[in-house]
């Protein structure tokens, strides 16, 4: 049989293969190449100027600083979407009233479920536009309308939210946890719900509390989503493009005030389009690359635990 | 687990999953980097002389097809087919093939990487291509052979002697002029006459009487002044208005071309200095800095904010928002004491920046093209389309009704003579612009003082291409 199989799983294959060989590793090699000339972008002609774009990279303040955000991205926003998807998800679950005799989530989840869903729904354009409304910087804002009704906030010094230097790459992790923790909240529950529930019973008729149960059980039992998620989440982090581009200050794609909300895929767009130095934002791409590879290799690796067959 | 291969199905779905996101997180970043692999030895052709007759300086053969690419923002593309019209009229039989695109940078970065350019141009919008790019990348003709051919409507002025002062400086890289720029901009402030009527307020001739104005302004109620806080560079209208009056046109030059001594002038710091009074006197419209060219720009349609600082696209930008009695009218930046040039001088420049390819296959016919746009009724036709005004001296027909912000551009533009400045570094000198930029914007921030912006705009000098 063997000598028939090899052949039909090769004629499936062969295709995807190419196509990914010629669309994405094959930009991947020029990406590498065009990195260490002083291509400008808007030409065919350029000259190999070896690791010189490197060089000037690592001594690029603006650069380094977009590294930090993004690594700051990398950290927090993984942990919020996780643990709140988490919360949620226990809480529409298995965290309805105890006692009653099985297990259930909180009244209306169903409902909540759809309502978390919904903010996944919406393409990031639209989160954009939403959200420059929702952080406006005079009274017509949303927040600022609030607040100054609330008299929190000053009518003639309101908040500047995505424009402020401390605040303003906050703001925009806001709004990604906001449109994020929908999807990861489906994610965790389908995993929930594929856990027996006199797993939950035992423990239950064992006189284990509602923490007791999530740490003992539901947490180890849902390892491999939350591993997967921390990996889509990680990815989502080192890119981030659209809304920093679009929401804060800034020349060309955002990333101010003052490089304050910059990173790594501003700077690159930046270098390439506006600079016309398309080799030097070759070599930024370059680096992401190399930083997304070990992320989610590490990530892998580091959360790889014993697995539970049910 | 226990699967022969060491692998489950869950397992392998997993590892299938987390490699396709890794490859597509990744390849929005780098596919923008896979680019040209066109051929290189399609170097830029001989520039083409001026010979043969008057009627046909470049020499374009009807048989010959032009390529028009046209932004199409603001103004629209309508105008760029009625020049289409006249050229198929003149050269009977041309093919003439159009677009209209926003996406300038989009459509055209790959056809001149592949070495197959339009014949002709207009490099507008959030998309442009940048020219100090394009010209250092050999992609770009010389226009002076279009300066020296003759001007249509009289045959004996070249078309260098019908352009509004400015027009060549705009277009000029290098000591060479890449683009002509159709549209005649002015910068500077902008307020609703009906406004300052009804109020008594009069129109401040010097900087002093601005400030004072403003006081007065805001003990009315409404904020004295507005900007696009977001994108910064509108206040640098008047920042370097401010600049330039005081130094003068030495200055301005020495400004532009990325020159750090032109920062230790010190009528740079009495500009920004004089700038600064806005914030000291706290006169921003409340949350102006973190506000869109379109949020703050309608809040003045709306009467919340007395000034706002645009360019002359600022009426037809604000058409739909512009109530019907607001009556727009421009003020070119007030003077300074002291000033080198005169109270009526202006920034005043040509926008719009039409360019031939150089490795355009009809490079005459893309000349030709812009030799027909100057003209009178050629120039008429987009006046009265566009509000806005051109490059052409007096191109405006009598029968042509101009809106108000358009008339009183033109009055001040006509006050100012050849008395007219403009700072080509926003386009030409992008990375320092955006230095500038950062700076303007913690300037109004209140996060650094007028001296250390002048400090910061020395240092972003080094960022000169």
């Amino acid at each position: 049989m063997r000598h028939r199989k090899t052949p039909f799983i090769f004629g499936f294959l062969v295709v995807p293969v190419a196509l990914y060989i010629l669309l994405v590793i094959w930009p991947y090699l020029q990406t590498f190449g065009y990195s260490l000339t002083d291509w400008s972008g808007a030409s065919s002609e350029m000259n190999f100027i070896g690791l010189d774009n490197y060089t000037k990279l690592f001594q690029d303040s603006a650069f380094l600083g977009a590294l930090q955000h993004n690594l700051l991205l990398l950290i927090v926003l993984p942990l919020a979407t996780i643990l709140l998807a988490l919360f949620f998800a226990f809480m529409l679950n298995v965290g309805g009233k105890s006692g009653t005799g099985g297990v259930q989530g909180v009244r209306g989840s169903a409902f909540y479920k759809v309502v978390f869903f919904f903010p996944q729904v919406l393409s990031v354009a639209i989160l954009s536009v939403l959200f420059q409304g929702v952080y406006r910087t005079d009274k017509g804002g949303l927040l600022n309308g609030v607040l100054i009704a609330l008299g929190i906030v000053d009518e003639q010094h309101p908040w500047d939210f995505a424009s402020n230097p401390t605040f303003g790459l906050w703001c925009i992790m806001g709004v990604i946890v906001w449109s994020g923790v929908g999807f990861y909240l489906v994610l965790f529950s389908a995993a929930m719900q594929s856990i027996p529930k006199d797993i939950y019973e035992a423990a239950m008729l064992d006189g284990a509390k509602r923490g007791t149960t999530f740490f003992k059980i539901t947490l180890p039992l849902l390892w491999e989503s939350i591993q997967t998620a921390w990996v889509y989440l990680a990815i989502a982090a080192m890119d981030a493009f659209a809304l920093v581009s679009t929401m804060t200050p800034g020349a060309y794609y955002g990333g101010g005030p003052d490089h304050h909300s910059e990173i790594m895929a501003t700077l690159l767009m930046r270098n390439f389009i506006t600079f016309g130095k398309a080799g030097y934002a070759c070599a930024m791409g370059v680096v992401i690359f190399f930083i997304t590879l070990v992320l989610s290799v590490v990530s892998l690796r580091v959360t790889r635990r014993e697995k539970i067959e049910f | 687990m226990g699967s022969a291969t060491g692998y489950n199905r869950r397992d392998l779905f997993k590892r299938a999953a987390a490699i396709t996101v890794l490859a597509a997180g990744g390849t929005s970043l780098l596919a923008a980097c896979a680019g040209g692999s066109g051929s290189s030895d399609n170097k830029s052709g001989a520039s083409p002389t001026l010979g043969g007759d008057s009627k046909n300086p470049f020499g374009v053969k009807a048989s010959d097809a032009l390529d028009v690419v046209i932004f199409k923002g603001g103004y629209g593309d309508d105008y760029a087919k009625v020049f289409e019209d006249a050229y198929k009229k003149a050269y009977a039989g041309a093919n003439v093939s159009h677009l209209g695109t926003q996406e300038i940078s989009g459509k055209l970065q790959p056809r001149f990487n592949a070495g197959s350019p339009p014949d002709v141009f207009d490099n507008s919008g959030a998309q442009a291509m940048k020219a100090d790019v394009l010209v250092s990348a050999d992609q770009l003709t010389d226009l002076t052979v279009l300066l020296d051919a003759p001007y249509l409507d009289d045959p004996s002025k070249k078309i260098r002697d019908v352009l509004l002062p400015g027009t060549i400086e705009q277009g000029t890289i290098n000591g060479k002029m890449y683009s002509l720029n159709y549209v005649y901009t002015v910068f500077g402030l902008w307020y609703s006459a009906k406004l300052f009527k009804d109020k008594g307020w009069a129109v401040p001739k010097t900087w002093d009487e601005f400030i004072t104005l403003c006081g007065t302004i805001k003990a009315a109620g409404i904020a004295p002044f507005a900007h696009q806080g977001k994108y910064p560079y509108y206040a640098n209208y008047i920042i370097f208005s401010l600049i330039a009056k005081q130094g003068g046109q030495e200055l301005v030059k020495k400004i532009n071309a990325c020159d750090a001594s032109a920062w230790d002038d010190p009528a740079v710091l009495a500009g920004v200095t004089a700038f600064n009074k806005i914030m000291e006197g706290d006169f921003l419209l409340p949350g102006t800095n973190g506000m869109t060219h379109t949020e703050s720009q309608t809040a003045w349609c709306q009467g919340k904010a007395a000034f706002i600082p645009s360019g002359s696209w600022l009426e037809n930008e604000m058409l739909d928002s512009t109530p019907a009695d607001f009556d727009m009218a421009f003020l070119p930046v007030p003077s300074l004491p002291g000033d080198k040039l005169a109270a009526t001088a202006l920034w005043a420049g040509a926008g719009e920046p039409f360019m031939v390819p150089s490795k355009a296959k009809n490079k005459a016919g893309g000349l030709e093209f812009l030799r027909m746009m100057l003209t009178k009724d050629g120039s008429s036709k987009f006046v009265a389309t566009a509000n806005s005004l051109t490059v052409l001296k007096d191109g405006v027909n009598a029968d042509v009704q101009l809106k108000p912000g358009t008339k009183s551009s033109a009055v001040a533009v006509k006050a100012a003579g050849d008395v007219t400045f403009s700072f080509s570094f926003q386009d030409l000198q992008t990375a320092f612009d955006a230095e500038v930029e950062n700076a303007t914007n913690e300037l109004v921030n209140k996060r650094i003082s007028p001296a250390e912006w002048v400090a910061r705009g020395k240092a972003a000098t080094a960022k000169k291409v």
